[in-house]
């Protein structure tokens, strides 16, 4: 199968991932469609390790998990914070800063 | 048998004094009591910053040099941005050790897993208890920031971004005054940074398949030698929408305000001056170092956002009725003018980059200086940040008014300040590489941004104080020695910049 079908798969998720950053309302959701991009760019330093036969893209995937899991722990610790007042973790209610 | 890579003990002392420090300090919160962990990890947080800043000028007379296996690129570019990071650092630290000019006693809170506005919370507000946190937390984020402009390889420069990112986000969160705001600007800031880097990383990952390297010297190496393909421009773009973010540069700019504004003053500080100078330590480098012989590929792009950030900064500063969004502007349309000196470097022959180095500092400085009076202005509900409470502020305090008054001129350009001297050099270098197009839109876009410093100006000292107005608050001794080296160093880099200038001249090289 041609690696380039893998390109265009993780090309996919990525859109994905940052069309759902802009739509979608619950900080959650937001979150796990970075994480979705995230991952859509592991799949193609895998992909690209493979083609140019070196194996940095495949160490950098492994940062990247590393860092997003560094950036769930944050995260997750935010949005409690916020829910625990607000109760509501849509980003919507959250508008106190504008203009 | 594995070598063990190469790895210049010198060049790293600024780094591992710094990133010692926080790592200490997390060990000083796990186990020390808590009456003692504030002044202990002040005076943590003090001895890395201060120490990473004096063992860089210690080293920073070498020659540049590669190390850590080619990871790390230490250069005269290098050792400036780092000095200028972790002495910004420094000042900052001292903001957020301010404890008397409040009831409330700091600007953080005492216990962020206390919900905001139960009774707990306001239990708390004028107790001694602060989440001392905030100053490891502090020294990573300096600490990622110095990694960051010596970033010799993508991926490093990654991790420093992450390093430097995520202890910010954490920190925008802790406001010990309006906690919901302050909360807010946490989720904004790490809902949009986590989708700028991820940007940053696909880019990464687009020119590590097109060049099948991540160092810079191999980037360039493959540029010059293959061209330059589609894949590449587009990893290139990615990479540059990713560092214009952290650079809070217009049309990537859309958190700016609202966390500038919603943080704690203190934050808001650290993050204009140091987060500034890392974000365009980095990309000066990426464009330089890996993209230099390809320049062709990102000078209308650049040439365009300058514009774009310059333009968006002046006009919707003149909008703001809150000191802190005006400033927020006010950084945006700086990052416009800075982008001018990115510009200017030209085939990498240019003074755009000693100029760049230059104005960094001299912006870096006055805007801590600029923050640091907006912590003193203060009414029963905290800071008063409100332009209209600002009104008639010179007959309360003449000292504040006529501090904030030079700062501002400062950040207007007006000459015998730095900002005259820091806009003159950048200005100077895009006219010598025929960007004066650029430069005309920069002095119009001053003049414009000129209108709403002065327009505080004009309110502080021509308008009546209100009945119920603010007071100003006697600063503590870190506020002071915030403000008197901040006001000195303004007005010496405008007044006497020649050897300060030198000295950005001498370091402007950058290696890969």
């Amino acid at each position: 199968m041609s690696l380039t079908n893998y390109l265009v798969l993780a090309a996919i998720l990525f859109t994905i991932g940052a069309v759902g950053v802009l739509v979608r309302r619950n900080a959650i959701v937001v979150f796990m469609c970075i994480e979705l991009m995230l991952n859509s760019v592991n799949l193609t330093l895998v992909t690209f390790a493979r083609a140019t036969g070196t194996v940095d893209g495949q160490v950098i995937a492994f940062f990247v998990m590393v860092v997003a899991a560094a950036e769930v722990v944050i995260g997750l610790a935010i949005i409690m914070s916020i829910y625990r007042t607000r109760r509501s973790a849509s980003v919507d209610d959250a508008n106190l800063l504008k203009y | 048998m594995i070598e063990a890579p190469d790895l210049s003990l010198s060049a790293l002392t600024p780094l591992l004094f710094v990133f010692g420090a926080a790592l200490v300090g997390v060990l000083v919160e796990s186990f020390a009591p808590r009456h003692v962990r504030q002044p202990t990890q002040v005076a943590l947080a003090l001895v890395g910053t201060v120490g990473a800043f004096g063992s860089t000028l210690l080293v920073a007379g070498d020659d540049g040099t590669v190390t850590g296996a080619g990871a790390l690129a230490v250069d005269g570019a290098g050792h400036f941005l780092q000095a200028t990071i972790a002495g910004l650092g420094a000042l900052s630290i001292l903001l957020f050790a301010e404890r008397g000019l409040d009831p409330a006693k700091s600007a953080f809170v005492a216990s962020a897993a206390v919900p905001a506005g139960s009774p707990r919370d306001r239990e708390l507000l004028t107790d001694e208890r602060v989440q001392t946190e905030v100053y490891p937390l502090a020294t990573f984020a300096v600490g990622g920031m110095m990694l960051f402009v010596a970033a010799n390889d993508l991926l490093v420069m990654f991790i420093a971004l992450e390093v430097l990112s995520l202890p910010l986000y954490l920190i925008c969160g802790l406001a010990r005054r309006r906690r919901l705001l302050s909360q807010e600007a946490a989720v904004k800031y790490f809902l949009l940074g986590a989708f700028a880097s991820a940007f940053f990383l696909y880019g990464l990952a687009l020119v590590y398949g097109a060049t099948g390297s991540i160092r810079l010297s191999e980037i360039r190496q493959s540029v010059t030698d293959d061209g330059t393909g589609t894949l590449l421009v587009l990893g290139l773009g990615l990479l540059v929408v990713g560092l214009m973010f952290k650079a809070s540069v217009a049309p990537f700019h859309t958190w700016t305000p609202d966390v500038y504004q919603g943080a704690p003053t203190p934050v808001t500080a650290f993050m204009a001056a140091c987060t500034k100078v890392a974000a365009f330590g980095a990309i000066l480098r990426l464009l330089y170092v890996a993209f230099g012989t390809a320049d062709w590929t990102w000078r209308p792009l650049v040439y365009g956002i300058a514009i774009v950030s310059m333009v968006v900064g002046a006009v919707l500063g003149l909008t703001q009725t809150d000191v802190k969004r005006m400033l927020a502007y006010s950084s945006i349309a700086h990052a416009g003018f800075l982008l001018t000196g990115v510009i200017g470097l030209g085939g990498g022959t240019g003074s755009g980059l000693s100029a760049t180095l230059f104005y960094l500092l001299a912006y870096g400085l006055t805007t801590i200086g600029a923050f640091a009076v907006v912590t003193l202005v203060r009414d029963g509900d905290g800071e008063a940040t409100h332009l209209s409470q600002w009104a008639g502020l010179a007959r309360r305090s003449p000292l504040t008014a006529g501090v904030m008054t030079f700062l501002l001129l400062a950040l207007a350009g007006i000459p015998l300040t730095s900002g005259f001297t820091g806009k003159f050099a950048v200005f100077r270098a895009a006219i010598e590489v025929g960007a004066w197009p650029l430069a005309v839109v920069a002095l119009v876009t001053s003049a414009v941004a000129g209108f709403f410093y002065l327009r505080l100006v004009v309110l502080m000292y021509f308008s009546e104080p209100a009945e119920d107005g603010p007071s100003v608050g006697v600063p503590g001794l870190p506020t002071t020695i915030v403000l008197a080296v901040t006001v000195a160093a303004t007005l010496v880099l405008g007044v006497v910049p020649g050897s300060v200038l030198d000295l950005a001249d001498r370091a402007a090289t950058l290696v890969g």
